[in-house]
């Protein structure tokens, strides 16, 4: 399969068409769609190609999110588009306790095939209302399938993934990461949900992560090759499904994990990692777990201040030198 | 000068500080001295001032992502939001809220929002504190268009109708939400209509008449405070600035906004008639923006001098008892 070099909101847009034309009953609703194609220019050149399937809205994150649900329901399958993840609080209802458990509370008798796109994340000085990272929350919501990406291939193959299934999927991106460039396969694309990747071999260490995380962790990873400590780099990629097998597998060989995320610590997904760990590879480990991630606090908007709560390189490179006893 | 003489001198000298802030802003973020992003109201001063005109220093305010104009006719200190903008400490919120999370406790302003439509049920609580505290307050919502969309719009409106909450609502319907037309999300032409679903008077002005805003919050207000419940508000003004400065606007015609600028401005409009009733003259114009214009450049360079926040304070503030 060839590939070039593209950023993730072409990645997006790619997989869009190709999945819109393969199949008539996707079409995407949200606000502020048509004209910018998307606020991130995510859906660029979709409104023109497909007219009628991006659907601007008025500001009704409620009915946004219930009108992607009634149409799921109904034979279509909506992407519904949430603006800033941050918005998902307007529309916890219709996510939480409508689009999860209908199939369950009535006995499995109809299936869910609806996208929620959750654009998320900080670092743009955007403050508490427009920066947060909110994936535990959805996790802790049974009836939810909950995908973070990183890197622009895997937005290509988890996003055509969550297209083609049939329950409902929170789709997280960091805003940060719509510009970032990588190489993409042409054609199509499948990753299947709840399959992590190991992006890098070592031995000395296990670095878990996903979505923004996985930048700081690439980066620390070059400091720690410095250091003389090969860590081996984990993108978990969906949180549920989550494929623990390969997290297993790579600690049996390392005996050490941290955590990477930028959701803030406490209750985050690190928590659920961590216990899982514990519960299961007691044996294996040779260190605590720890855990890297933001400050409990909201996301605070001038510069300094937000830099400090979120997470950075050098914390990663505390946290893998402290497990590895360097 | 006549009691009237300065109650206009006074709305008009408000309308240019907002309009002059709000220039000011833009610049400052085009060279790149605010972070994040922010949302100008150049162009609706007869809302913001024409509303905050009549309320008394201990009512209540709520505003919106584009609430600076809110802030500053209400009695906002410039230093402190040029500061705040600027994400210095001496910042109205230290530093930690910026352009779309600015409030002053001390004015009555609860706070600017970041969530479209989030100071509805937040009013609603004020409204009905002032009715269980007994007190003749009133309490004003800000609100765009856009946000009259979102459900709790209509929740507030039925619950301060059928308590008769003295609440204000002022919808600012400046023809787009975003980059969308408020004439495509909306069903009705008139947002104001929207109140005889809750029972309560509804009207619509020309937001770009300061004087016409004034009277009609006057009459809302006077109600409220009689115990005789909420009004909804519709200034119609529009939006001159892009949704955020930096927005392409590929939304609109820029023939559009050159339009309104030329013949519907609120300030023009304004001036033309203070000029006519010899209350304002070339010369105290200039004297007005001279003064206003020193008190931005004191704001600026207090804020510029303004020390950055510690890291660690990220920490604070965030428990009464941690
Ligand atoms: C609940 C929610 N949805 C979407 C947004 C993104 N957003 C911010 S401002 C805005 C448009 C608001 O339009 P309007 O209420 O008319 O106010 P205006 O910007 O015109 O003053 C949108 C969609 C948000 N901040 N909150
Ligand atoms: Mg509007």
């Amino acid at each position: 399969m060839s590939e070039r070099i593209i950023s993730c909101s072409a990645a997006i847009a790619e997989v869009l068409t190709e999945e819109m034309t393969r199949d008539e009953r996707i079409f995407i609703i949200g606000e502020d769609l048509v004209y910018h194609g998307g606020i991130f220019g995510q859906f660029k050149g979709l409104p023109e190609k497909f007219p009628g399937r991006v659907i601007d809205t008025p500001i009704s994150e409620t009915c946004i999110v219930g009108a992607g649900l009634g149409a799921a329901l109904t034979g279509m399958r909506p992407l519904v588009d949430m603006h800033f993840a941050d918005f998902v609080t307007c529309a916890m209802d219709e996510i939480a306790n409508q689009s999860a458990k209908i199939r369950y509370m009535f006995g499995g008798q109809v299936k869910v095939p609806l996208v929620i796109w959750a654009p998320d994340g900080a670092g743009l000085g955007a403050a508490a209302h427009h920066s947060q990272s909110l994936e535990s929350w959805f996790v802790h919501t049974p009836g939810l399938k909950v995908v973070v990406p990183s890197e622009p291939a895997d937005v290509k193959g988890l996003l055509t993934a969550s297209l083609r299934d049939d329950d409902p999927i929170i789709f997280f991106q960091h805003k940060k990461l719509f510009a970032k460039m990588g190489p993409v396969p042409e054609g199509e694309y499948v990753i299947p949900l709840g399959k992590a990747a190991v992006k890098r071999q070592g031995k000395d260490v296990t670095i878990l992560t996903y979505g923004s995380g996985y930048y700081l962790t690439i980066e620390a990873v070059k400091e720690l090759a410095g250091l003389g400590i090969e860590a081996e780099v984990i993108d978990l990629r969906t949180l549920k499904p989550l494929d623990f097998k390969t997290i297993a597998e790579s600690l049996k060989k390392t005996y050490r994990a941290v955590v990477v995320h930028e959701a803030c610590l406490t209750g985050g997904f690190g928590a659920e990692l961590v216990a899982r760990i514990s519960s299961e590879l007691f044996d294996y480990l040779d260190a605590p777990v720890l855990r890297v991630a933001t400050k409990d606090v909201p996301i605070p908007f001038s510069p300094p201040l937000e830099k400090f709560v979120l997470p950075s390189v050098e914390d990663i490179v505390k946290a893998v030198r402290q497990v590895t006893y360097c | 000068m006549s009691d009237e003489s300065n109650t206009l001198l006074s709305l008009y000298r408000t309308m240019v500080t907002v309009r002059k802030f709000e220039t000011l802003a833009g610049e400052l973020f085009a060279a790149g001295k605010i972070p994040g992003f922010i949302h100008l109201s150049i162009g609706q001063e007869g809302s913001s001032v024409g509303v905050c005109s009549i309320l008394r220093p201990d009512d209540y305010l709520i505003t919106t992502h584009r609430g600076h104009g809110h802030v500053i006719a209400k009695g906002g200190d410039l230093k402190r939001m040029v500061a705040e903008l600027m994400g210095r400490k001496t910042g109205y919120c230290k530093g930690k809220g910026g352009s779309m999370h600015i409030a002053d406790f001390s004015l009555g302003i609860l706070g600017a929002n970041g969530v479209v439509a989030g100071g509805f049920p937040i009013i609603t609580g004020a409204g009905l504190s002032i009715k269980l505290r007994k007190t003749e307050q009133v309490a004003v919502c800000f609100f765009g268009d856009g946000a009259s969309n979102r459900g709790p719009f209509h929740e507030a409106l039925n619950m301060a109708a059928i308590w008769k909450l003295p609440i204000l609502f002022v919808c600012e319907n400046n023809c787009y939400a975003s980059t969308t037309k408020t004439s495509y999300a909306c069903s009705i032409i008139d947002i104001a209509n929207r109140a005889k679903g809750y029972g309560i008077p509804g009207v619509s002005v020309d937001g770009n008449d300061v004087l016409a805003v004034r009277h009609a919050a006057a009459e809302a207000v006077g109600r409220a405070r009689q115990g005789e419940g909420p009004t909804l508000l519709e200034n119609k003004t529009y939006r001159r600035r892009g949704h955020f400065e930096g927005d392409p606007q590929r939304y609109r015609d820029q023939a559009e906004v050159v339009e309104w600028e030329q013949k519907n401005d609120p300030i023009s409009r304004f001036t033309t008639i203070l000029m006519k009733k010899k209350i304002l003259t070339k010369d105290l114009e200039r004297e007005i923006a001279a003064k206003i214009e020193a008190d931005l450049k004191e704001a600026v360079e207090f804020a510029e001098q303004s020390e950055w926040p510690k890291p660690e304070e990220a920490l604070e503030d965030l428990f009464v008892n941690p």
